[in-house]
Formats: C-alpha cells, structure tokens, sequence
C-alpha cells in the first residue's frame, strides 16, 4: 500500500505490524509521536501488547530489560536526553543479550537545551553493544524497524534505528508499506531457549560474575557483535527478495567511476545524493559513501569503499569533543591504518543542534575535495563548517 | 501597576506559553512575592527542569539555571551547598517533579535544604502533548489514559510533608494574590519550602476531559477550594475530590547546610 507517512508515523506503523509483546515508553520530543501512535493501537485493540507508560526512560529501559528476559518481543521509541538517560541500563540489556528495538529520533544532547538533529546521542551510545543503523528517510525508517527486530532477535543483540529529529521524524514521504499479514510471517515468532517465565526451567539472570567468568560472558557478547553482519546481510536480503527493497550495509551511491567523495550518515545522505547528480551534471565524477550500519562498525565493506577515490570528506553531524574530530572520521581512520591505499580525508562536522545543510553547501564541498586533489594537500583536517566565526 | 518589566527578559517575549495557561499566572505571582519580600534580584537564583513551566527561568532576570528533566532540585542542591548565601528557587512541573525526578523531590524535603520549590500542577505533562502524570486524577483522560487513569495520584503537598519539608503550602491560579503571599512565606523560611500552585492546561488537560476553557478551570478551583482551616473540621467525604488550601504545614527543623557547616567547624582542625 502507498501512503503519505512521517517518520514517526511510519514507524509506529511498523510497530504496530509487528505487534510487540510489550512496549514501555516514557515521552520525549519528538521522538513522543512513536509511542502515542502506537497506544492509540493499542487502545483500538489493533495490537496485543501491553504498553507500559512508566516515569522515565530508565524505568521504561529497565521495563523492557524485564520483558525481553522474560521472553517477549519488546519495543520502545525515544530521543537525546531519553536514551542518555537509559544509558545505565542499555549495556544490561546488551550484556543480558535481550534482543530490544528502539525506534529512535536523533536530537542533540543537552546542553546547551536543543529538539533539532545531530548525532550526538547514538553516537554518546555506540559502545554499549547495541546494534545501530541509520536511515536515509521515511521508507528506509519502515523497513529498517522490520528488519532490525528479526536481526536483533538472531544475534540476541539489541539495537537501534535512527532517523533524523523533524527531517525524518516528521517529514511527509511517500511510504510503501507492507501486508499487515505479511510481516508477522517475516518475522515469525521470538524462540528463546531460556526464559524466566519458564517455571520448569528456572533460571537467575544478572547475577555477580566476578574475576572467574565476567571477562568470558563479555567475551561472548563482542563475539555476538563480530558475527552480527552476515545475519544483518542476510535478514537483509530476505526482506529484498520477498519485498523487492534492498538495503545495502554501506549505501555506494555512483562511486565505481568517482574521482573525489563524501561519506555520511543520516538524512544528509539524501541531501548528498542530490548533490551528486548536480555536479555529475557539471561533469565531475564524485560520489557518496553512506554509512547505513554503524554499529557493528562493517570494516571490510566500508574499506572496500573509502579505497575507491583519492579524496574523500567525512561528514559528522557530530563530534567527539576530543580534539580528534566526528566519529565516522575516526572510525574511517582506524580502518585505513593497515591500507596500503589511503585517501586523503577532510572531516567536516557539521549540522549540529539542527543547523541545515544544503545540496549548495554540500556542493562546496566537493568543489573543496577536488581542490584537495589538485593540490594533493589537506591543509586542515578537521572543519567546523556552517558554524559562525570559524 | 506592579513593575514587572524590570524582573522580565522583555527580548526572551513572546512566551511559548498558550493562551488561557497558568504558569503566566504563577511566573507572575512568583515576581511579586520577590518584590515584596525586598530580596535583590541578584541574589536569587531560579533553577529549574524542562516541561512548559521550566521555561519560566527563560523569561525572567535573575541568575537562571534551566537544567534537565526531573533533576532541578539535584542542580539548586549543589548550587546551594557551594553558594549558601544565594536564594534558591527551583520551578518545576508535575512530572519533573514527581515522576521522572521524585527521588530528588523526596531527598530535598527529607534533608531539608534551605530552598523555595514550585510546583506547577497542571495534572498533565502539557510540554510534550498530554501525557498522564503522577497527578492526574483517577478516572480522568490523557493521552496515555484514554478511558481515563487507573493510576493512584501523588498528593504533591502530602508527600513533601510526609518526606520532611518545613513549609508546606497549596493554592490555585484562581487565588493569584495568595500564591504570592506564600511564595513570599517560603522565601523567608530556612528549609525545604513548597509551594503546590494547581494550574489549567487549557490544551492538554481541559480539553480531552472536556473542562472548558481556561477560565472554566479557573472557576472549578474557586467553586472547589476549601482552605484548611475549614477543611480541618470537615469529614474525609465531605472533602473528596476538593482542593484544600493553604498553609498546610510549617514547622521548625534543622537546615541542612547549617548542619553541614556545623559538621565542617567541628571535624575541621582549626
Ligand atoms: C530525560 C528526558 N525525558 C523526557 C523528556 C521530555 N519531556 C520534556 S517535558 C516533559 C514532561 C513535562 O511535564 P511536567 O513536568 O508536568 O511539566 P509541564 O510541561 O506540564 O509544565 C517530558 C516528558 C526530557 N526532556 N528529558
Ligand atoms: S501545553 Fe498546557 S501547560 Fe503547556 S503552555 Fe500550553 S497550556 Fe500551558
């Protein structure tokens, strides 16, 4: 069915496709949509979920810790300052391996106090063991949300979809959505093999674990996160083969013939895209690398792209407040220490607490790369840009 | 007329705040209380969280700290702790305070910090579209409780006094002169001060419980407010679903900072 949806609209759909055993949720902009969506569901009797609207984020984190071990299929939906705050209770959830989606609305962290996007929240997040992929608009929300549980559910990793505060969130797309029949067959039933609501069985979750197991069980949990990607390939390819969408883990847009190019993450992905036809149009060869799965972090993948051009420009829409520049930045760098090819890199952290970005500005951009390439000379590495007083 | 503009941040104007809601009301009643209490301006410090009615320290000139959800009381503790000598307010919502930052509200009240809390209850979290909040009324609808709460309220008042708090007094935006005057008392009290204001959230409260327009609400709290004086000698029937007003509580109890300092004199060498 093809229907005008936002963001948030969108996922709520999904949500309500998938039917989730349990929902807790705590309201926040404008990520508080999500869940309002999904209660109305509830109270029309579409789902049978019970939804839980508890105190905070922490109570509606620590709510859905407590469902998942008890084995049902859980949800919830929050932004920035709700996520920092679950942020104790998202490594229990990774480190219990309770398989939780957050539908998830990137707003700046405070402070200073802000509601526009960056990245600065999931990013605050990325070593709490969490899965995270981030989309590009409303379509690519829906399906990700579908995906992710069923990835989430094999791996037994949690994780998180992220979509632009307002650019996504409440933008108005056009949205294929799928069979309502369809998508509880996709995902089939959550199989756990041990659960607390298994009385014959009983088991402790959480327990101490001191010197003698701890550094095995976390062993465990990264091992989880090192043979994540082929699941997420294959969920993945799945969803494509049944519903004729493929999503890639990291999004090549024309860059088999490109000269110079930009790497991104988020709705600037779309906004990129655009850029590329234009300078195409003008004859430059340039293209764009978007980072769909960030965590676990798709090292060959992303390798395999960042070697095709000569110059590249990273764009975070955030930053890691060490003097080292955004996170792709870093994460690109870590990756090509062992390369015998590297390009040149220019990080450009831009966007933050919601300041547009425009086709134009990301236009100049590439002009700037092409410049780099000319003179095979970055004079320095990381910019601010858009930012007043650079 | 009260001078106002010079305790306003005229530029910060115009406000979020909607037509017919209350926390005008308070902000206002708040300045006059601090007019008439003769503190310099300076020597305030209005702190608070984030809902419709944390935006209050936005629009006023004093030194301001708006902070996060919940954890006001958290920020004036070691605001105070560092600088006893500043007047602390915090301004905060029902939800700020009771739900997502109930543990500080409660810790605050039991130590008995010298500091003047707000409360701005509008039975709703109104800033993020009308979510039922630990006040909102049995039986009364939000948008998390459509066919009305099923969950037992916080009697905001009461639970200040059962926690410890030395100043305890309630009033609505109807009684708009008497909400200074207590704001003025719990200025001039050494310890946890609280001033419980109930307050209309036309949009969020009103409407989906269909209470009318601002001033209906208004009426509801003057056709419905019982002060305690009268609701002393009244039977627990009598007094359901009445809002009781007044000074409830007011006692005497060591300040807490006093106390530390007394603690830092006696185990400090010299
Ligand atoms: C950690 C966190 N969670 C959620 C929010 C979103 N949020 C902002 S205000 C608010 C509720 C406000 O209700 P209340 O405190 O009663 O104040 P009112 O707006 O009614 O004055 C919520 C849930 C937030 N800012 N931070
Ligand atoms: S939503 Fe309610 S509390 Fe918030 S400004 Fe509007 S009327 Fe006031």
């Amino acid at each position: 069915m093809i229907v005008a949806r936002t963001g948030n609209e969108a996922m709520a759909e999904a949500m309500r496709q998938i039917n989730p055993d349990v929902v807790a949720a705590y309201p926040i902009t404008p990520a508080t949509e999500v869940v309002q969506l999904f209660s109305k569901f509830v109270h029309d009797g579409l789902v049978d979920t019970e939804f839980v609207p508890v105190e905070s984020e922490h109570s509606a984190c620590s709510a859905c810790c407590g469902a998942a071990a008890a084995g049902a299929r859980v949800m919830t939906s929050t932004a920035s300052q709700g996520l920092a705050l679950m942020h104790e209770i998202l490594f229990i959830a990774s480190g219990l391996r309770l398989p939780i989606v957050i539908c998830l609305v990137n707003r700046s962290l405070s402070s200073p106090i802000n509601i526009h996007c960056d990245h600065s929240d999931t990013l605050a997040s990325r070593d709490a063991g969490w899965l995270q992929i981030y989309t590009e608009n409303v379509q690519e929300a829906y399906d990700t949300t579908i995906q992710l549980v069923k990835i989430a559910e094999q791996a037994l990793l949690p994780g998180i979809v992220s979509t632009d505060a307002f650019i996504i969130s409440h933008g108005m797309e056009r949205v294929e959505l799928l069979d309502d029949k369809e998508v509880p067959k996709f995902l089939g039933e959550r199989k756990v093999e041990y659960s607390l609501l298994d009385v014959d069985n009983p088991i402790t979750i959480g327990c101490l674990d001191l010197q003698d197991y701890f550094y095995e069980h976390k062993r465990s949990e990264i091992d989880a996160m090192d043979h994540v990607l082929p699941i997420i390939e294959k969920v993945q390819k799945e969803f494509g083969d049944k519903f004729g969408r493929y999503y890639p883990i990291v999004d090549e847009y024309k860059m088999d013939d490109a000269e110079v190019a930009i790497m991104a993450m988020g709705s600037t992905g779309g906004t990129a895209k655009v850029a590329v036809e234009r300078m195409r149009e003008k004859g430059k060869k340039v293209g764009l690398i978007r980072c769909r799965v960030y965590r676990p972090f798709p090292e060959k993948a992303m390798l395999k792209a960042l070697t095709k051009v000569k110059v590249l420009g990273i764009m975070d829409r955030s930053d890691t407040l060490s003097t080292l520049g955004g996170h792709l930045y870093n994460d690109a760098r870590s990756i090509l220490y062992e390369s015998s090819t590297r390009p040149l890199m220019k990080n450009y952290i831009y966007g933050l607490g919601g300041r547009d970005i425009s086709i134009e500005e990301i236009e100049t951009i590439y002009e700037e790369l092409f410049n780099i390439k000319k003179s095979g000379k970055v004079d320095k590495n990381i910019v601010y840009f858009g930012v007043r007083g650079e | 007329m009260f001078p106002y503009e010079k305790y306003l941040r005229l530029d910060k104007f115009p406000h979020i705040w909607c037509t017919g809601c209350g926390c005008g009301i308070i902000m206002k009643a708040m300045l006059r209380a601090i007019e008439h209490s003769k503190i310099p301006k300076d020597s305030i410090a209005l702190v608070s969280g984030i809902g419709c009615s944390s935006r209050t320290p936005g629009y006023v000139d004093f030194n301001t700290l708006h902070t996060t959800h919940g954890r006001a009381i958290a920020f004036a503790t070691g605001l105070k702790l560092a600088k006893p000598e500043l007047k602390i307010i915090v301004v905060s919502g029902d939800g700020d305070a009771t739900a997502i930052g109930g543990n500080h509200f409660i810790h605050a009240a039991r130590r008995n910090i010298d500091m003047t809390v707000i409360i701005y209850n509008n039975y709703i979290y109104g800033m993020t579209g009308g979510q039922a909040s630990p006040t909102t009324p049995l039986g009364k609808k939000a948008s998390t409780a459509p066919y009305g709460s099923i969950e037992p309220t916080f009697d905001i008042s009461g639970l200040a006094i059962a926690a410890g708090a030395t100043f305890v007094a309630r009033s609505t935006c109807y009684h708009a002169v008497q909400i200074d005057k207590f704001i003025q008392k719990g200025l001039l009290k050494k310890g946890f001060s609280l001033i419980e204001v109930l307050s209309p959230c036309p949009i969020y409260y009103a409407r989906p419980n269909r209470e009318g327009t601002s001033v209906d609400m208004l009426r509801w709290y003057k056709e419905n407010s019982i002060p305690i004086e009268v609701a002393r000698k009244m039977s627990d029937t009598e007094k359901e679903r009445k809002i009781i007003t007044g000074i409830l509580h007011n006692i005497e109890r060591a300040e807490f900072c006093e106390e530390y300092r007394k603690l830092v004199k006696r185990v400090s060498k010299n």
